[in-house]
């Protein structure tokens, strides 16, 4: 794919590449197909189902949905999933980024705890949450999104932020640190000067990660987030009692979020990557 | 130099402690308190009350019901497993070494995993206007005239439960594997072009040994989220289909936590020895540690 690309651009494609576009074209349609479907279902007038075809165009059942409360706590549950989602984001970085680093050496304890973090992926959501939950009912301390909810969207977030972590250290260059300490620079100045603007698109990525996934957490959420529900759940406990489009409004408005931070996040890394190598293009132009 | 090593250590130490802290409190001890709970007794009127009984285990490995509750989540992953795979392979397969344009391969391989980073529960209820009675595939097969009637297996049945963990979980399989498959030296395969190979044996022999740990990583994520899942067997399966997850979703609905622990214990012993026989035949530390 990039190595040899030179010498294979003037060969003819194979037949399989033929059969295998088609079938890759089959599964974008079938990734995508279903989610865009009820994007454009959302859009239907008053009096629509829940199936094709479309039944006018109008933008009432997102009034429905943030208009009157009869919808249940939708405002509520995007005022939860929202600051959650930043905090868990926040924690995810600070403390993947801090493991990662260290984690480039052995230490006491690394695999154990490395493959606490791989356990952490497998097992079940629900399984966790139930344990968190009777945990903090021994305690006697209450459920809340801000606890209880944080610590199991944490649970999550951190696997994938700490394997993010080790694929963008593997790349990294630990003689740029050794020089800037050698120049003098202090331990918080490395990092501030030399590592974290080196990982930033990394980081990003983990930023990435950590948001969309605590936003769309559906199973670590269910005992652990107390009385209120986060959006997921609304979307829940939705799917179970309200049969109309507004369900589908619903789930245009949390996805188009998703795709904003999507977009935003992987533009930054595009952007940053594009600049930097600009930059070495022009440095190396002058040498 | 004494002094610098334990000045090291020291900052390792500080930077580990904020991860191990949360593993250990939102991971390890409620794996824990699940174990501990799962020999509590239930009574309908009290509820859970602490107990040292080993009830709540024979009930769910002599009960004809919750047995058979392992056999349909054995059943969904097995049959996941073989589709995502079959899939998730020649996808793989197709970006890595049938895309010559490096950001080509990259933006159709991130296509692929945008829809990781949405909602699974509203990716879930997207199929409901497509595989309902009156839904688009149904309006289409009758458009047709394939069918006469509506095809009522589509929705609320066990198809619908694999299509839709194939649909959520195939990305699964398509990330490591297509991360195993970039970094096989192309070089590689022209030298078993060179010496004679053909197709069939430059993948048996070349492309599917190098990409075996790809496949393992895989194959571990989507067995495991298969086990764990319980809402795509609740909507999908209309009701009629329960597995082991979707049985404690409803224990905990009554407040029978010790069953419930009993389950999840079961459960978790079920799933890491399914993962430890796909660790014993091929070494996925290599992959993850190979980062390291």
């Amino acid at each position: 794919m990039a190595g040899g690309g030179g010498r294979t651009t003037h060969k003819k494609r194979e037949w399989t590449f033929y059969v295998l576009a088609v079938f890759f074209t089959l599964f974008v349609i079938f990734l995508y197909g279903p989610m865009f479907s009820i994007y454009v279902l959302s859009f239907q007038g008053p009096n629509a189902g829940l199936t094709f075809p479309m039944q006018g165009f109008s933008l009432h059942w997102f009034e429905a949905l943030f208009g009157q409360a009869r919808t249940g706590d939708i405002g509520g549950a995007f005022g939860r999933s929202i600051p959650l989602a930043i905090i868990v984001l926040g924690l995810t970085v600070v403390i993947s980024v801090a493991a990662g680093l260290a984690f480039r050496r052995r230490f006491l304890g690394s695999s154990p705890l490395f493959y606490t973090a791989v356990a952490s992926l497998i097992v079940p959501g629900l399984v966790l949450s139930i344990g968190i939950g009777q945990g903090f009912t021994v305690l006697g301390l209450r459920t809340g999104w801000w606890s209880s909810a944080l610590g199991a969207h944490l649970s999550w977030t951190l696997p994938f932020g700490l394997l993010i972590m080790f694929a963008v250290l593997a790349r990294f260059n630990p003689a740029l640190e050794e020089a800037a300490r050698d120049q003098g620079a202090t331990n918080v100045q490395v990092l501030r000067y030399v590592v974290i603007p080196i990982l930033f698109p990394g980081i990003i990525a983990v930023a990435l990660f950590g948001f969309t996934l605590s936003y769309d957490e559906f199973p670590r959420s269910w005992v652990t987030v107390g009385t209120r529900n986060t959006l997921p759940l609304e979307i829940w406990t939705m799917v179970t009692n309200i049969t109309s489009p507004a369900l589908y409004a619903l789930a245009t408005v949390t996805t188009a979020i998703s795709f904003i931070i999507i977009i935003v996040s992987l533009g930054a890394i595009a952007m940053i990557q594009r600049r930097r190598s600009g930059q070495s293009r022009r440095k190396s132009a002058k040498a | 130099m004494q002094s610098s090593t334990s000045a090291r250590r020291g900052r390792t130490w500080l930077q580990v402690a904020p991860l191990t802290i949360t593993l250990v409190l939102f991971v390890v001890i409620p794996v824990v308190m699940i174990a501990a709970v799962s020999f509590f007794s239930f009574d309908m009127v009290i509820g859970a009350q602490p107990d040292f009984i080993f009830g709540n285990f024979i009930e769910v490995l002599t009960d004809r019901n919750t047995l058979n509750l392992y056999g349909t989540t054995l059943k969904y992953a097995a049959l996941v497993w073989a589709i995502t795979l079959f899939v998730g392979f020649w996808i793989a397969y197709f970006l890595a070494f049938h895309i010559r344009n490096l950001l080509i391969a990259i933006g159709l391989f991130l296509l692929c995993t945008v829809p990781f980073w949405t909602s699974n529960v509203i990716r879930m209820i997207s199929w409901i206007p497509l595989l309902g009675k009156q839904g688009l595939i149904n309006q289409a097969l009758m458009g047709i005239g394939i069918v006469d009637e509506p095809v009522e297996w589509l929705l609320f049945s066990d198809f619908a439960v694999v299509l839709c963990y194939v649909n959520l979980f195939t990305l699964f399989m398509i990330v490591p594997i297509f991360n195993s498959m970039a970094r096989i030296d192309r070089s590689l395969i022209e030298a078993a072009r060179d010496a004679g190979a053909g197709r069939l044996r430059i993948m048996t022999e070349v492309i599917v040994p190098l990409s075996k740990s790809g496949i393992a990583l895989g194959s571990i994520f989507v067995v495991a989220l298969t086990m764990g899942d319980f809402f795509v067997v609740k909507i999908m399966g209309g009701g009629r289909s329960a597995n082991v997850v979707s049985a404690m979703f409803d224990d905990i609905g009554i407040l029978n936590y010790p069953h419930a622990g009993a389950q999840a214990v079961v459960l978790l012993i079920v799933v890491t020895l399914i993962v430890t026989a796909i660790m014993r035949v091929v070494d996925v530390r290599k992959e993850l540690a190979q980062a390291r």
